[in-house]
């Protein structure tokens, strides 16, 4: 990165509190795709001058995997470790890029003691831009298709559908829906757990499943925001080699290239 | 002697309503092996989501022709079932079209003819359906899990409600030729704008004399009567149980936020314990304190699940919404969340009857999870809540996979192998990846 990422211990040492804690996620932090949707994210809030900071080697994963997968302790070893993390920082409010981690500390969280302000990164963006802080001009897609796969960590589970969306209309771009959209959304086949283990057997995988209702639209752009969601659609257009002519780009991806960082 | 049909009639009323009463106090009783639940909470929203997603039908217009077909038969059979007011006064007291002598001419006019238009919607929904599910091949209707009892159970629903239709306008077509010729016994009531012109044409081919016509419309008045006492108690061996339990479904529902899942108390206990450094770990709970662990962590058996999953899975009619949207169940995978419902509602039968044969539960050596719902299904789940989404009455089968998932964890350490070493690096290096926390953000220096 060309800037400097200032962790929460910094801020602290200051004596001074960020704006917003960018939780990144254990897929944002490791995997080496989800790495640039991070990086993406960043450049967009150091480009607005978003005061921000990251937990960095204190941030923990928030225990989701574990917690769908069946295991209580794990999940609530991790929660009540990052509580105490995040109360020790007396943190307000939480942005994250990964709609897991963004369910899981919104809404499993207050249960245990951690009361945060939490938003999805498409949410974060969108209140952004309604304070004309953030402002998109779409040059670089203008007409050109793109289909937004629905996480269901935000959709369904959060009821947000729209903050997305609208980022995506800002870049001028010729939104298409698939038919299984918003509610009627299908999963990658990620969640759960899934992600981490082969899936049974069956016909096929679900992110072939997705990808081929996806490509069915011939997109330039399938647009996602969660990074497992986006590492399975590129499994899928892989599968389909499509990976010349379709991308998968989370949307802060897309913002950051519109606005040439 | 004049009497004896006024006494049948009580006598089937009583036995009809008092077989029915024991189904409910079954069910109840059944339902309530569960685990006790707190969804007493926001009786405001509860109200309100029932009288929306239960009477308002909202979540049915999603699919529209299913939607349509769904609301003519519900309507119908709510408002048809006001007349069973007026056959019982007029079955005890021998009256004859009791509700005319209160409403007024007028009023019973339109409500005989409203009742008309209604039962031919019925008979219209009721038909429809019957060839959805057996020719028009609705493939969440056609599904292997349904063959056997719950597709003829479908299709008997059906061929009931037509019958009944059947009944109703025979009843009304009679009556109303009876009254054009000033038969002894019927003057003109009513309005029976649909018999007169689809039925009683009909009936005049074979002019019928008076007396037969009086046998008919008696035969169809108890046969009306006696079709709404057996359908009533066929209900309890029937998925169309959700007549009555969709009501009671939707207003326990879970009104959180379909990805919040609940936390286990007696985990955050133990992981405080083991947090706190002051804390002893083999002290004696305090004097009066309640051991609060749970038997068990999460369900192995219909014991283990919570009334309201209990209550779910005698509501859920089978309609399969839930598995046509199930991405696991798109994809070939044995998950199907209507057959983890279905299952569940066996598995608390077959517990009820060992209840009723042993007066209390013997030990069968059978469990929910392995005899009736297998591994590889709860492993499928990618919990993505298509399936509650699409259920028209909110019910909550993730919830139950979820559940048994706990339990595999939990209880018996049997998680996929992959998963047990995404759960150790969780443990370990707190992320579900073998990285060093360390290494956290490495990113931030990379370009």
């Amino acid at each position: 990165m060309d800037f400097n990422i200032k962790t929460m211990a910094e801020y602290a040492a200051e004596g001074k509190a960020p704006e917003v804690l960018f939780w990144v996620g254990c897929a944002g932090s490791f995997d080496d795709r989800a790495k640039k949707i991070t990086k993406a994210f960043c450049k967009i809030l150091n480009k607005i001058g978003v005061e921000f900071a990251v937990l960095g080697q204190e941030e923990s994963c928030t225990g989701d995997p574990a917690k769908r997968a069946g295991n209580e302790f794990v999940f609530q070893m991790m929660a009540l470790t990052n509580i105490e993390v995040l109360n020790a920082y007396e943190v307000k409010k939480i942005v994250t890029a990964c709609p897991h981690c963004f369910n899981t500390l919104k809404n499993e969280y207050p249960s245990l003691g951690g009361h945060f302000d939490v938003v999805h990164h498409t949410q974060f963006l969108k209140t952004l831009m309604e304070e004309g802080r953030l402002k998109i001009e779409g040059g670089a897609f203008r007409g050109k298709k793109i289909t937004f796969h629905d996480p269901c960590y935000l959709g369904r589970a959060n009821d947000e559908y729209e903050a997305p969306r609208m980022l995506l209309e800002k870049l001028d771009a010729e939104l298409v829906e698939m038919k299984r959209c918003k509610t009627n959304g299908l999963c990658c086949g990620a969640g759960g757990a899934q992600m981490f283990k082969e899936p049974e057997k069956g016909n096929k995988d679900i992110n072939i499943e997705r990808t081929e209702e996806a490509l069915s639209f011939e997109p330039k752009v399938i647009a996602t925001g969660c990074p497992f969601c986006n590492t399975m659609m590129t499994d899928g257009v892989k599968h389909f080699n499509k990976n010349e002519e379709v991308a998968v780009k989370d949307i802060v991806e897309l913002l950051a290239e519109a606005e040439d960082l | 002697m004049q009497y004896i049909d006024n006494i049948i009639f009580l006598i089937l009323l009583v036995a009809g309503f008092g077989l029915f009463a024991k189904s409910l106090q079954k069910i109840y009783r059944n339902i309530k092996l569960g685990r006790e639940i707190n969804r007493s909470d926001r009786k405001p929203e509860r109200w309100e989501t029932m009288a929306t997603v239960a009477m308002g039908q909202s979540k049915m217009g999603k699919r529209p022709v299913a939607g349509i077909l769904h609301l003519f038969v519900y309507v119908g059979f709510v408002i048809i079932n006001i007349e069973l007011v007026e056959i019982i006064v007029d079955g005890i007291f021998g009256t004859h079209r009791f509700l005319a002598s209160i409403l007024g001419d007028t009023f019973y006019n339109f409500f005989t003819a409203t009742l008309e238009i209604l039962a031919l919607l019925v008979i219209i929904g009721v038909v429809i359906f019957f060839i959805r599910r057996n020719f028009y091949g609705v493939k969440r209707l056609n599904m292997k899990e349904l063959f056997g009892w719950p597709k003829n159970d479908a299709n008997w629903i059906l061929i009931i409600e037509f019958a009944l239709m059947v009944a109703f306008f025979s009843m009304n077509a009679s009556e109303s030729v009876l009254q054009a010729r000033n038969t002894e016994g019927f003057h003109h009531i009513g309005s029976f704008p649909i018999s007169e012109m689809l039925f009683v044409p009909f009936l005049n081919i074979f002019s019928f004399d008076s007396g037969f016509l009086v046998f008919i419309e008696r035969g169809a008045w108890w046969f009306h009567f006696v079709g709404i006492l057996f359908f009533m108690n066929y209900l309890y061996y029937s998925k169309h149980l959700h007549i009555l339990l969709a009501f009671p479904s939707t207003w326990f529902a879970n009104l959180d936020k379909k990805g919040k899942f609940n936390n286990l108390d007696s985990v955050t206990k133990e992981i405080k314990l083991m947090m706190d450094p002051n804390a002893d770990p083999y002290a004696a709970p305090a004097e009066g304190a309640e051991a609060d662990v749970p038997s068990k962590f999460g369900a192995e058996d219909i014991f283990d699940l919570n009334q309201v999953q209990l209550l779910n899975a005698y509501s859920c009619t089978e309609c399969g919404r839930c598995t046509s949207v199930c991405p696991a169940n798109i994809t070939g995978k044995k998950l199907s969340p209507r057959l983890i419902l279905m299952k569940t509602r066996d598995r608390l039968e077959e517990v009820g009857r060992n209840i009723d044969k042993n007066g209390k539960f013997e030990d069968d050596g059978k469990k929910l999870l392995n005899d009736y719902i297998t591994k590889e299904e709860l492993w499928a789940c990618t919990t993505c809540n298509a399936c509650t989404e699409a259920c028209p009455i909110l019910l909550d089968p993730l919830s139950i996979i979820f559940e048994m998932r706990r339990f595999l964890v939990m209880e018996q350490s049997a998680a996929p192998q992959e998963l047990n070493l995404m759960m150790t690096n969780v443990e370990n290096n707190a992320a579900p990846w073998q990285y060093n926390q360390a290494d956290r953000l490495n990113w931030a220096n990379e370009n």
